[in-house]
């Protein structure tokens, strides 16, 4: 029994869930032609071969479905796959479509999150493929909304926290702690450890804080320690952000 | 309800295994049936601040790998007949325990026992691991400067989220800090850190300040806990400890320079 337990407690960790958003293009099909299909995206592909090469796609069905026609999945993947493209999902399939789709081991996405982005903008119909030039024409992304982390616990020496999103303290954080968030990073008391934002290149992110005594700072992966921060900013509520690459350190004035 | 108490500090060397003792000394005499066990097995103190070196025959590891019974290695107090030792091992190390097998121990004494006081090893590895991993309330045991400090905050980061509490999700560990060796004559000298201070970097509920006192090495050397002394100001700080985990609203001592004033006006020592 105690070699068991011995086993158990040895094990190293060889995994490991994350969240993480990617960008990935959509392909909005207009017509259940699939030799009409194949046509036109090689042509498209010939505008940005570098571009295209092995890059994944996810295949809108709303509008084939919306028209009445009826597509094989197989087939249809067969095409694009075929023209080097990689299909990682379907989007707003049927029952039957999504049930091949799963059977090819192609995931299905809900067609929520389509009314986060620009539509009229970026829809790319198969049929105008040759009026557009992929340059101006950019990838539309899959929104997946990622919820904000709150933790309203101290975050402790050694503690590591990572948010997929924004991150919400509403204790402090100690020194030897260390917070890194894909978006903003809010701390409503004391910031005496590492809080890196934006971590997944985001230039936009900011970090919050009622009391700046952090040891390193980071947006973007442009960061700053703890020595490179002055009096003028230390112990006071700040914000810190990026502009032309350099971290500009804030305070903030709380209007009553 | 038993509860399982952790004294635990990440540091070495700033009091556990003395505050161990006298809190346990505490309630213990103050009517609640209490053990008190050594989880630092290969560096085995307790049974020395306790004044029982002598009556040892089995340990915790022996009761772990079940070559004896819980009531075969339990040492009943030589002053407080409330009160129970199981020492550590001192042939083996820290690889000895095993969670299922402390879990074990603990069911068991928490059928007979109220308080059950784990004194952690120093370090944040596996002795220490199993000190606090089945615990109900811990005291982190601080002194007042920035590397015990910071260890003790390391080790409530552990507390919150590697005990058995955190990892079924349930009511954290009620946390409480103790600060030791607390000197306010070089806290005044800037020389130490002051109550504020560590309260401020670790913001954790104050149960109690233990004056820097000679009566804690008089009382580890001649093997009774500290808390027995009752004239003594460390002994009435833990007492005071004791009383306001019990629920007793107490207030503060040993936290301002009271003798200063005269000690300077004499230049005394």
């Amino acid at each position: 029994m105690s070699q068991e337990s011995k086993k158990t407690t040895n094990l190293k960790i060889a995994l490991e869930f994350k969240t993480s958003t990617f960008s990935v293009p959509v392909l909005i099909l207009a017509t259940d032609d699939l030799s009409l299909l194949e046509q036109q995206l090689t042509l498209k592909i010939k505008q940005a071969p570098e571009f295209f090469k092995n890059s994944p796609l996810v295949l809108d069905l709303q509008e084939i479905n919306k028209q009445g026609y009826v597509v094989d999945i197989t087939a249809l993947v067969g095409v694009v796959r075929k023209a080097g493209l990689l299909v990682v999902g379907i989007r707003a399939g049927n029952v039957l479509q999504n049930k091949e789709s799963l059977a090819l081991g192609i995931p299905v996405y809900s067609a929520q999150g389509r009314d986060s982005v620009v539509e009229n903008k970026n829809l790319v119909k198969v049929d105008d493929v040759a009026l557009i030039s992929p340059v101006s024409s950019k990838p539309e992304e899959i929104k997946v909304s990622v919820p904000t982390t709150l933790i309203t616990h101290p975050v402790r020496s050694g503690q590591r926290i990572y948010a997929a999103g924004d991150l919400v303290i509403m204790a402090q954080v100690s020194a030897g702690a260390e917070i890194i968030a894909e978006g903003n990073i809010h701390v409503y008391s004391t910031l005496r450890g590492r809080a890196l934002a934006g971590v997944q290149g985001d230039n936009e992110a900011r970090i919050f804080c009622f009391d700046l005594q952090a040891e390193l700072i980071s947006i973007a992966g442009n960061y700053k320690v703890s020595e490179d921060l002055g009096a003028s900013v230390r112990n006071k509520p700040v914000q810190i952000y990026l502009q032309d690459n350099a971290l500009i350190i804030k305070d903030i004035v709380l209007h009553h | 309800m038993a509860r399982v108490i952790v004294v635990t500090s990440g540091k070495g060397g700033v009091g556990k295994t003395t505050t161990s003792a006298a809190i346990a000394m505490g309630l213990a005499k103050r009517g609640h049936k209490t053990a008190v066990i050594d989880f630092d097995v290969g560096l085995r103190n307790l049974d020395l601040i306790m004044g029982c070196e002598r009556r040892v025959v089995y340990d915790f590891v022996n009761v772990i790998n079940e070559e004896a019974t819980l009531n075969q290695a339990l040492i009943r107090d030589k002053n407080c007949n409330l009160l129970y030792i199981l020492p550590a091992s001192q042939t083996r190390d820290k690889d000895a325990l095993s969670q299922e097998g402390v879990g074990r121990v603990l069911e068991e004494l928490k059928k007979d026992f109220k308080y059950i006081v784990c004194d952690s090893p120093a370090g944040i590895e596996k002795g220490a691991h199993l000190a606090m991993y089945f615990a109900d309330d811990a005291f982190v045991v601080t002194n007042p400067e920035v590397s015990s400090v910071r260890d003790s905050d390391r080790m409530l980061g552990i507390l919150s989220s590697k005990s058995r509490r955190a990892e079924q999700n349930e009511e954290p560990i009620n946390e409480f800090l103790l600060l030791t060796r607390y000197s306010p004559e070089r806290v005044k000298l800037g020389e130490m850190l002051s109550v504020e201070d560590v309260q401020d970097i670790l913001s954790l509920h104050l149960l109690g300040v233990i004056p820097e006192s000679k009566s804690v090495l008089n009382a580890s050397n001649s093997g009774t806990p500290v808390i027995l002394d009752e004239k003594s100001d460390a002994g009435q700080a833990y007492a005071d400890i004791v009383a306001r985990y019990l629920g007793e609203d107490r207030p503060h001592r040993f936290i301002d320079d009271k003798k200063g004033f005269f000690r300077n006006l004499f230049g005394g020592k």
